[in-house]
């Protein structure tokens, strides 16, 4: 019988010719990732070893990267200390895939990791965090996992008891029409799988529409399949994946490729033409609240947020600044930009188009996660709303309960900064 | 082994960790002290837990889809801090491995029909709602995860694996 994608990485993970959904497997780890959360990942670690007479030393420590993003520069001095425990860490087991809070290197973890190359074709990736799903744009198997699981795979080199999971495959055609993104097309099949329709499956994405897709635009497809519970997204690597990764990441040396089976077996076939697609927005308080712009235009705004892992990558800032350009951001609205990367940053600086926000009048921030995440650089209000291109909105996201998050494309974004109200960016704005 | 408990909260569907454990409580690690924030945005739920009012082993009826959202582990630290036990129709991926790693007691219970304030049983098997006198089949925990519970949790069970391992 043929393999998915995934099962064919996982049972090259194992050594196995061949692995079937609901096996139980330890595949080795490729690639681990965590942020902040390190914190608690060095405190299980350490119990691992505990009374053991064993030195605590990580499996491989070429393997782990540690990324500083969700509370960049340290909000309070308990971020901070959090932060010195994990830097000191990454020194003294020589983690040099080590991303400090700096203008050169730094940024948000699921863009570092495309960036710099960490993630191939074929790999299994695990990330404390959620959102680790963006890297089967590259062709990884690659998922979230708590703090716990984590120490477990730094002191074993192995993720414990995964079962392999079944996969969805999602074909899409037709070109996009004018105004309408990868960010719209995932919003709409969220909505259309809801919440929980991928719980505990993979998301395979298929079809001339991907392949036409760049890797920026894969990424954000991997990245909200967790919104519809996937374990993972991914792409099956192609010219695309081997122009980025030499191209963009630097990537020198040789790159395996890696291909479902014709044959593969998947528990459902989803076919999408974007053809006809509107642009999407996912309202409060779910991302599979999703509607079509007509039924949400209107709406009045007093924040918008463009960045985030979803839609900080530079071909968003082009939008935005193609859009911004001599224009004014609206006096009611407060306008906050995150580029996802240090790299990014300085990309759009170079280009300009850092200036043209500035001169909208909205705000440019530091690279790393800011106001997605509700910590700092950017709450709500008490019945605040906000529009942003991150990829959630439950209730209290942004900083505060009393707020509302709706969720969109860097271009609907741009438009409604100008009008202040969610605007339909086929209208203009 | 039978555990007789009250439900002292009853959320829906989809609720997420943002929900359990605000984003903006996360530099905070220690299971110790994780536990102040369970449910924070619910300031009368978490002010009764707070002030210990909700005894142990306790039970939250949860909808579909329990946990879903960020990786973030202090939403099983904390509630597990509380020694509550989660009875919901099923769990977000992440957040059903959080729970069983760190030894939080969640029971998938695809019926599950109960109230607050409702006596409740739970057995290996069932769910009895005494006061509505209803009875809930246990959806069993995967094979592979019923093995890190049975060692205690993950860290133990990581421990024998490394010691494994070093041969010791
Ligand atoms: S940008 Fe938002 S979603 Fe992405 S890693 Fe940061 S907090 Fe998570």
């Amino acid at each position: 019988m043929g393999m998915t994608m995934v099962q064919k990485i996982l049972a090259r993970a194992t050594g196995q010719a061949s692995v079937k959904v609901d096996d139980v497997l330890e595949p080795r780890i490729d690639l681990a990732m965590s942020h902040e959360n390190a914190a608690i990942v060095i405190n299980q670690f350490q119990e691992i070893y505990k009374d053991t007479g064993i030195e605590a030393k990580v499996w491989d420590p070429s393997k782990i990267t540690l990324i500083f993003d969700h509370r960049v520069p340290a909000e309070t001095s308990k971020t901070a200390t959090n932060q010195e425990k994990i830097r000191k860490f990454a020194a003294q087991q020589g983690i040099l895939k080590f991303h400090d809070i700096r203008g050169d290197e730094g940024g948000i973890c699921h863009q570092i990791l495309p960036e710099n190359g960490y993630v191939r074709p074929g790999y299994v990736v695990v990330g404390t965090d959620s959102h680790t799903t963006s890297h089967g744009a590259l062709g990884a198997f690659s998922f979230g996992i708590g703090g716990t699981e984590m120490s477990a795979v730094w002191s074993l080199g192995h993720a414990l008891n995964i079962e392999v999971p079944g996969t969805i495959k999602v074909t899409v055609e037709g070109e996009f029409p004018p105004h309408v993104y990868p960010k719209d097309l995932v919003l709409h099949l969220i909505g259309l799988l809801t919440a929980e329709g991928a719980n505990f499956k993979v998301i395979e994405f298929h079809g001339p529409t991907i392949k036409k897709m760049s890797t920026s635009g894969r990424l954000v497809l991997c990245n909200m399949s967790v919104e519809a519970g996937a374990t993972s997204g991914i792409v099956p690597p192609d010219e695309e994946t081997l122009r980025y990764l030499k191209e963009e990441a630097g990537v020198t040396d040789k790159i395996e490729m890696m291909s479902p089976d014709p044959d593969a077996v998947y528990d459902r076939e989803i076919k999408i033409d974007v053809s006809k697609l509107v642009p999407q927005v996912a309202c409060p308080h779910t991302v599979d609240n999703v509607k079509p712009i007509d039924e949400v235009k209107g709406i009045k705004l007093n924040q918008i947020v463009v960045g985030s892992c979803t839609n900080g990558r530079l071909d968003d800032l082009e939008i935005v600044a193609g859009i911004l350009k001599g224009k004014k951001v609206a006096r009611n609205v407060r306008m906050i930009i995150f580029p996802a990367s240090a790299r990014i940053y300085r990309q759009a600086l170079k280009k300009g188009y850092l200036e043209i926000f500035m001169e909208a009048g909205a705000v440019v921030m530091n690279p790393g996660c800011g106001s997605c995440l509700g910590v700092h650089q950017g709450a709500l209000a008490d019945g605040d709303v906000a529009l942003a291109t991150t990829n959630r909105n439950f209730k209290g996201r942004m900083g505060n309960p009393k707020g509302e998050v709706y969720l969109c494309s860097p271009e609907t974004a741009a438009v409604s900064a100008i009008t202040g109200v969610i605007t339909d960016p086929r209208k203009g704005g | 082994m039978s555990i007789v408990s009250k439900v002292v909260f009853k959320v829906g569907d989809d609720i997420s960790t943002d929900i359990i454990y605000p984003g903006r409580f996360m530099a905070t690690v220690l299971p110790s002290e994780t536990l102040q924030y369970a449910f924070a945005d619910n300031e009368v739920f978490n002010k009764k837990l707070n002030a210990k009012q909700v005894p142990p082993n306790s039970v939250i009826i949860g909808g579909k889809n329990f946990g879903c959202g960020s990786s973030r582990e202090q939403a099983a630290s904390t509630l597990k801090g509380h020694e509550l036990i989660i009875v919901a129709k099923h769990f977000a991926r992440i957040f059903l491995q959080n729970a069983i790693n760190l030894g939080l007691k969640m029971i998938i219970c695809p019926d599950i029909d109960a109230s607050e304030g409702d006596d409740i049983e739970i057995t290996d098997t069932e769910v009895i709602n005494k006061t509505t006198g209803k009875r809930f089949a246990i959806q069993p925990l995967p094979k592979a995860r019923q093995a890190i519970v049975d060692a205690g949790g993950l860290i133990p069970y990581a421990k024998q694996r490394m010691l494994a391992m070093h041969n010791k």
